[in-house]
């Protein structure tokens, strides 16, 4: 029988492939979910279905104290870097490239090359210094450290809006003699919003899930949500800690869900 | 150019330079510039009780490769230090090979889907990307644990008779990056092969190629960049990783990016701690150099 027809981009075995991967990237995050309604104490052993967790995880005040921090530096850093990426987008997109140009976009993805560590430990020898020398304490740090690697997340999202928008309309504004000031506040802010969500959120979902810079930068005292989990790993697991992974993950994806929404909309508008 | 267009053009780069300065100056305060200091950090003497004292001394670069006998104050190689530096670089290729391995044939497959369930396989890869990389870590954890999802399974399927020990050694730690990573390699991947002509592969069947030479000659060396990019994008966290580890190599099998903590910790050896970060630095941009170089010279190869 004659080949009926080549279907050239189906490559033997690739199919069976990705889709064992997808199993693979989800099975690990579905057990883990399904192991925070274990009724019983271990992690190991499989008691009954129960949701005792969740009410205990709500009752501790460790977690308790850790979410609020978290969302509070989360909060602050997605602020922050989300206005000075914001202003940063617009000042090196839509004009004509300018020396230096290329200096700023390697300072704003510097967070994304250097490894996690390695500015962990440098932040932690410069916040001891300052420390030492002013005696200032406090949450400031993590939420300093927090803006600086969130700014080239926020950074992305809102020049790729920027690059995307037509100038025509802004033109048009000041030939109806806006000053630039309202054909900013009244034409290019609303037209860049859904840049600026977009990369505030995703600018708060890195804030949220950051370990090592936080490990490293935070005094006694000061867990937030994956740095306390991050301890808890050390000892012996109640599936307490399956229920609080559980809550936070809900948030990403809810957020991510949000993000994608946002960024869509772009593309068919 | 007029004298009002090079007022308007210098203007124009003013203004580029001061909106970006907020950016520029919270950046060199908290990320670019504290590098500087371990710089610094990485020439002066260790402190008694960790710390640093203040005086020039080359014993942390030194440290790197050799330390001194307590008794006889003879250099030596550093055999544990080099165990650690081999198993960083051994398991971040390892990972780097199998995320490529079966992260082709998955971006492939999201490519190659109609146009409007594309944006759905994407989303099912961003979404384990974007979440915590401690809860995934954990995630593997209960996977690969004694009383785990695999070894339930293989017991109750009469595979195994005795729960497997696969937690706390390079075995766990290589699962958990190529599970953490893989999304970071099939992204650039996919963004390859969607821009790759499909008539290719119909003009090289039509001249009798098989499939294996139409993925060899064809396929590969065009979305080479996407391999490069992956690659880096999956090695250069790889190297640097300290969750992971931390969580399923148990304390003993450490990475660089654990010994480096140990450093600042117990091991109270501050000088060795920032001259290995700067190492991990330089390696880490070295291999981001050669991507550029690698990626440009692409980019010229095909308009040429």
């Amino acid at each position: 029988m004659a080949e009926k027809h080549f279907e050239v981009s189906r490559l033997p075995g690739f199919a069976t492939t990705a889709i064992i991967v997808f199993v693979a990237l989800y099975v690990p995050i579905f057990t883990l979910v399904a192991y925070s309604f274990n009724a019983s104490m271990s992690v190991a052993v499989w008691g009954g279905f129960s949701t005792d967790w969740y009410v205990k995880a709500w009752s501790n005040q460790q977690i308790k104290d850790a979410t609020l921090r978290s969302l509070i530096i989360a909060c602050f850093a997605a602020a922050i870097s989300t206005a000075v990426a914001t202003m940063a987008a617009l000042g090196t997109t839509r004009r004509k490239a300018f020396k230096g140009q290329t200096f700023i976009y390697v300072m704003i993805n510097q967070p994304l090359m250097v490894p996690e560590i390695v500015t962990a430990v440098a932040l932690l020898i410069l916040f001891g210094m300052i420390k030492q020398a002013t005696g200032i304490q406090g949450i400031g740090y993590v939420i300093l450290a927090h803006s600086a690697f969130c700014i080239p997340f926020a950074y992305l999202p809102i020049r790729a809006r920027l690059e995307g928008m037509d100038l025509s309309l802004e033109t048009a504004a000041a030939d109806l003699y806006a000053t630039p000031w309202q054909t900013f506040r009244r034409v290019t802010l609303p037209l860049l919003a859904p840049g600026i969500a977009a990369g505030a959120m995703l600018a708060f979902v890195i804030s949220l899930d950051d370990v090592v810079i936080t490990e490293f930068v935070k005094a006694g005292g000061q867990d937030t949500l994956p740095t306390y989990m991050l301890g808890q790993m050390k000892r012996q697991l109640t599936p307490e800690i399956n229920a609080v992974s559980s809550m936070l993950l809900l948030v990403t994806v809810a957020l991510l869900t949000a993000f994608f929404l946002l960024t869509r909309k772009k593309n068919d508008g | 150019m007029s004298p009002a267009e090079l007022r308007e053009t210098r203007r124009s780069a003013r203004n580029g330079w001061l909106l970006s300065t907020p950016a520029l100056i919270l950046l060199f305060c908290a990320a670019a510039g504290p590098l500087l200091i371990v710089v610094i950090y990485s020439f002066l003497a260790p402190g008694k009780y960790g710390n640093v004292e203040w005086q020039f001394s080359t014993a942390g670069w030194v440290g790197i490769l050799w330390t001194k006998d307590i008794f006889d104050e003879t250099w030596h190689l550093a055999d544990a230090h080099l165990a650690i530096f081999w198993r960083s670089v051994s398991l971040s290729l390892l990972t780097t090979l199998f995320t490529f391995l079966v992260g082709f044939p998955t971006a492939w497959f999201i490519a190659t889907r109609p146009a409007n369930h594309r944006a759905f396989w994407l989303f099912l890869i961003t979404i384990p990307f974007w979440t915590n990389l401690l809860i995934r870590t954990y995630a593997i954890n209960e996977v690969l644990r004694k009383e785990g999802l695999v070894n339930t399974v293989l017991i109750k399927l009469h595979v195994l008779s005795e729960p497997l020990d696969m937690l706390y050694g390079p075995f766990a730690i290589f699962v958990g990056m190529t599970y953490v990573y893989l999304p970071l390699m099939v992204l650039p991947l996919f963004a390859s092969i969607d821009r790759f002509d499909m008539k290719l592969l119909e003009a090289g069947h039509d001249l009798y190629a098989s499939r294996w030479q139409l993925l060899r000659r064809v396929i590969l060396p065009i979305v080479k960049p996407g391999i490069i990019a992956g690659s880096i994008l999956v090695f250069v966290p790889s190297l640097g990783a300290y969750v992971t580890p931390r969580v399923l190599g148990g304390g003993k099998q450490m990475m660089i990016g654990n010994f480096i903590e140990l450093q600042f910790g117990q091991g109270r050896n501050w000088p060795l701690g920032a001259a290995l970060s700067m190492t991990l630095l330089i390696v880490v941009t070295v291999a981001l150099l050669v991507y550029v170089r690698y990626a440009g010279r692409d980019g010229d190869a095909r308009h040429g």
